[in-house]
């Protein structure tokens, strides 16, 4: 304990007393300590003079940072529905047996505790988990044999086999973003050489849209951003990946970090920028060393820092803010308040970040891959993106394709490509459906195989994940259900509470005991989300449900009781717990089954 | 007069689950409206008649959540012999107050209230099987029979009732005044 009070004050001492740290104050110390004990709270609200309670109500909101001692080793299994459909359920069942724990629950001497998590964005590399926080991908059955010994035998995570921690690219296609090659430096020199007008032109003329998937044109965002009169302007990359089935980014900042920060640079220097935020997703963790080593070389080249490249009126640095589990920080406004250190709820909007980001000053939010877009387009000019994709969606973008195919991987593609086209690309075979654009996203059934990846057509951020004809559509249905009722950050009641029903009238479906009448009340309940949710998180989260009621009712109803109505859950197995407490097992500690409790005629 | 027959009038019942007879108390807060009701429907079961056993009735009003034996043998009961099911207030609807023993175990609540509680002598969890046994968790009623209308409101507002019983007895549409559907 006296550890971590001393490891608490020399952070402080360190980063300063600022609240906008406390979520990265919070991380380190669950790093270090594997929670976060009363004592650490209680000093750290001392010294950062803000309550104790919002500093617990933060740690409760993010899934990675726990109150109670988590084991020494922390492990947590992907759980999206691609590491499911690579057996990633058998997996820690048999990770569960061999070290004699149960998921959720440290074990009794503290060794290993075993858990769930969301997508952690390595789906064409998975199943997939999280060891402390670092990152293992191809899980097989004798990967996790290995991983079990390791445990047991206490062996420190720098001792484990390196090729248990090696993530591969895997790009299976390159187009002009991931092939045309820029000079470290070079665009910032195109800046000082032309303007930022000029450069604001030129931006403007390539007609680059936001990558993350809502495509508002970057020109604009970065223009309407400089033009707000403020104290100080901020620019900030969302790569909280979060959205399931997506991994593109992770792979922009492995190999193409200096790009990113080449265009949040470039960024900052048009809209007067000082500060610039990498909001890196807690998945991400293992990217984060090599990250801070190429800001550290970019300082030393003087691309960052005090006067960039010489010019004395051009100063930015940029600083990486570590995320620690919430899908819903990937959405601006709760990204901004996760950056300032507190719970990720979304902002009501207007203000837009544009107007009123980050500590209330105007602020540049892209995506990671619009970045690296704006870097490029600054060196090779407007024509470059124009000359692929469409009028309305310029250049290309980048897919992360998982699922039932021979080669999932990252795929760049110029906008206008065809389902039809990805699948064939990547040995896609008897294809059932195609989820594009993450848990929020559309089901795409084969007789829409010709439309197309565009804004005009099919937006999405890059998550395309296949199902081939021999799996149940509704696992995938249910695994997102799942996902939104974890990931609700909980403020409004249509998404919180919406989301819950929604998840249970899924199992419900699953196990058989659903009827019309639940079909139906899944509709009215999907549509009350969508009309009425505070954030966009709450008006897609009944997405999967209602596109696939819609366009593959078939396996819903296959499932269905011939019934109009079904109690929501088996009445006489609530009675167990009672039964053993009083010891009766008389008829009258019994409920018969009667499913359809209806009104009877009159004899 | 009125010249109604009086077997033509619709039949209510009405009973009382897990809940604090909140709503059957703003049911009565209709006040002199009570003689109208009367001569609108006919009272089947309810605490007011004392009659035990509901008959074949048009309309049923459930007050409270699902949370023992006897809750799910009347509610059940009420379903088969009701034409209309209502959920009214917010424990039918929701489970309301007593489903917040939702969030701990059945044996921890037997046990503070039986075993360890201040004052407790001879403790023992009753096992008569006179007493219905509790279910493991409190349930809204929709949960267990299907429902036709719920009315929100902890109580919902005796106008709120009495606009709801007129509308559903005339055959009208059931809508209120945003006045009667504004809780905070």
């Amino acid at each position: 304990m006296k550890n971590l009070e001393r490891f608490i004050t020399q952070r402080l001492a360190d980063t300063g007393n600022s609240p906008d740290q406390l979520l990265q104050h919070l991380c380190a110390i669950q790093n270090f300590a594997s929670h976060l004990p009363q004592t650490a709270v209680q000093q750290l609200a001392g010294q950062l003079h803000i309550p104790a309670s919002q500093i617990f109500s933060v740690i409760d909101f993010y899934t990675f940072l726990h109150r109670q001692p988590r084991g020494d080793f922390n492990i947590v299994f992907s759980d999206n529905i691609t590491d499911r459909m690579l057996g990633s359920q058998a997996l820690l069942h048999s990770l569960c047996e061999r070290l004699r724990v149960r998921p959720g629950e440290p074990r009794a001497d503290g060794r290993v505790t075993l858990d769930l998590t969301s997508c952690t964005g390595l789906c064409d590399q998975g199943p997939a988990l999280l060891v402390n926080g670092i990152a293992v991908s191809r899980l097989d059955e004798k990967r996790i044999t290995q991983i079990a010994r390791l445990v047991e035998d206490a062996t420190p995570l720098p001792d484990w086999p390196a090729e248990f921690f090696s993530i591969d690219d895997n790009i299976q296609r390159y187009d002009m973003l991931l092939g045309d090659e820029i000079i470290n430096g070079s665009a910032i020199e195109t800046l000082q050489a032309k303007g930022a007008d000029a450069l604001l032109d030129t931006l403007e003329q390539s007609a680059l849209r936001g990558r993350g998937g809502a495509g508002f044109s970057t020109a604009k965002k970065w223009r309407w951003c400089r033009d707000t009169v403020a104290d100080t302007h901020y620019v900030v990359c969302n790569a909280d990946e979060g959205e399931p089935g997506t991994f593109k980014d992770r792979v922009l900042l492995n190999s193409y970090a200096d790009n990113l920060f080449e265009g949040m640079t470039l960024c900052a220097g048009i809209i007067g920028a000082g500060k610039g935020y990498l909001y890196l997703r807690g998945e991400y963790l293992y990217l984060r060393d090599a990250l801070e080593k190429t800001l550290q070389q970019r300082r030393q080249n003087g691309l960052l820092g005090k006067n960039i490249l010489g010019d004395r009126d051009f100063s930015f640095d940029i600083e990486i803010h570590i995320g620690a589990g919430a899908y819903i920080c990937g959405e601006e406004s709760a990204l901004l308040e996760s950056l300032q250190g507190k719970r990720g709820i979304p902002r009501i909007r207007p203000p837009f970040p544009v107007n009123k980001g980050f500590r209330g000053q105007p602020t540049v939010v892209n995506n990671v891959e619009t970045f690296v877009n704006a870097a490029k387009i600054a060196v090779f000019g407007a024509d470059w993106l124009r000359s692929a994709g469409s009028k309305e969606s310029t250049g290309t973008k980048l897919l992360s394709i998982s699922g039932d195919c021979s080669r999932p991987g990252i795929y760049e593609y110029p906008f206008g490509v065809t389902i039809s086209q990805l699948l064939e690309d990547c040995g896609a075979k008897d294809v059932q459906a195609v989820q594009v654009a993450g848990a929020a996203g559309s089901t795409i059934p084969p007789r829409e195989f010709e439309r197309r990846i565009a804004y005009e057509d099919i937006s999405t951020g890059g998550s395309f994940m296949i199902f081939n004809r021999q799996r149940d559509l509704l696992h995938m249905v249910q695994n997102f259900s799942h996902f939104f009722c974890h990931e609700s950050c909980g403020f409004c009641t249509p998404c919180r509470v919406g989301s819950a029903l929604m998840k249970d009238l899924v199992d419900k479906v699953i196990v058989g005991h659903a009827t019309r009448y639940d079909l139906t009340e899944m509709q009215n309940i999907g549509r009350v989300m969508q009309q009425a949710s505070h954030c966009g998180l709450g008006v897609t989260a009944a997405k999967p449900v209602l596109e696939t009621l819609n366009k593959f009712p078939d396996i819903y109803t296959k499932h269905l009781a011939n019934r109009s109505y079904e109690p929501a859950f088996d009445l006489d197995a609530a009675l167990e717990v009672s039964r053993q407490l009083t010891g009766r097992d008389d008829a009258g500690a019994h409920i018969s089954y009667e499913p359809e409790t209806q009104q009877q005629e009159k004899p | 007069m009125n010249n109604r027959v009086p077997n033509k009038k619709p039949k209510l019942a009405t009973a009382a689950l897990c809940g604090c007879f909140g709503c059957h108390m703003s049911l009565l807060d209709i006040d002199e409206r009570i003689f109208n009701l009367v001569e609108l429907v006919e009272f089947d079961r309810t605490p007011f008649t004392d009659i035990k056993s509901v008959g074949y009735c048009d309309i049923g009003l459930i007050e409270g959540g699902v949370a023992n034996t006897e809750n799910v043998e009347v509610l059940r009961d009420f379903r088969k012999h009701c034409k209309i099911l209502v959920a009214v207030g917010a424990c039918a609807v929701n489970g309301g107050i007593p489903a917040m023993r939702n969030q701990f175990d059945l044996q921890d609540c037997l046990d503070e209230v039986y075993i360890d509680g201040i004052g407790v002598a001879n403790p023992l969890i009753p096992n008569d099987p006179e007493i219905p046994l509790l279910l493991d968790k409190v349930h809204p009623i929709h949960e267990v029979v299907k429902v036709d209308y719920s009315l929100p409101g902890c109580p919902p507002s005796a106008d709120t009732l009495w606009t709801f019983l007129n509308e559903l007895i005339s055959g009208q549409q059931i809508s209120f005044p945003y006045s009667l559907i504004h809780y905070d």
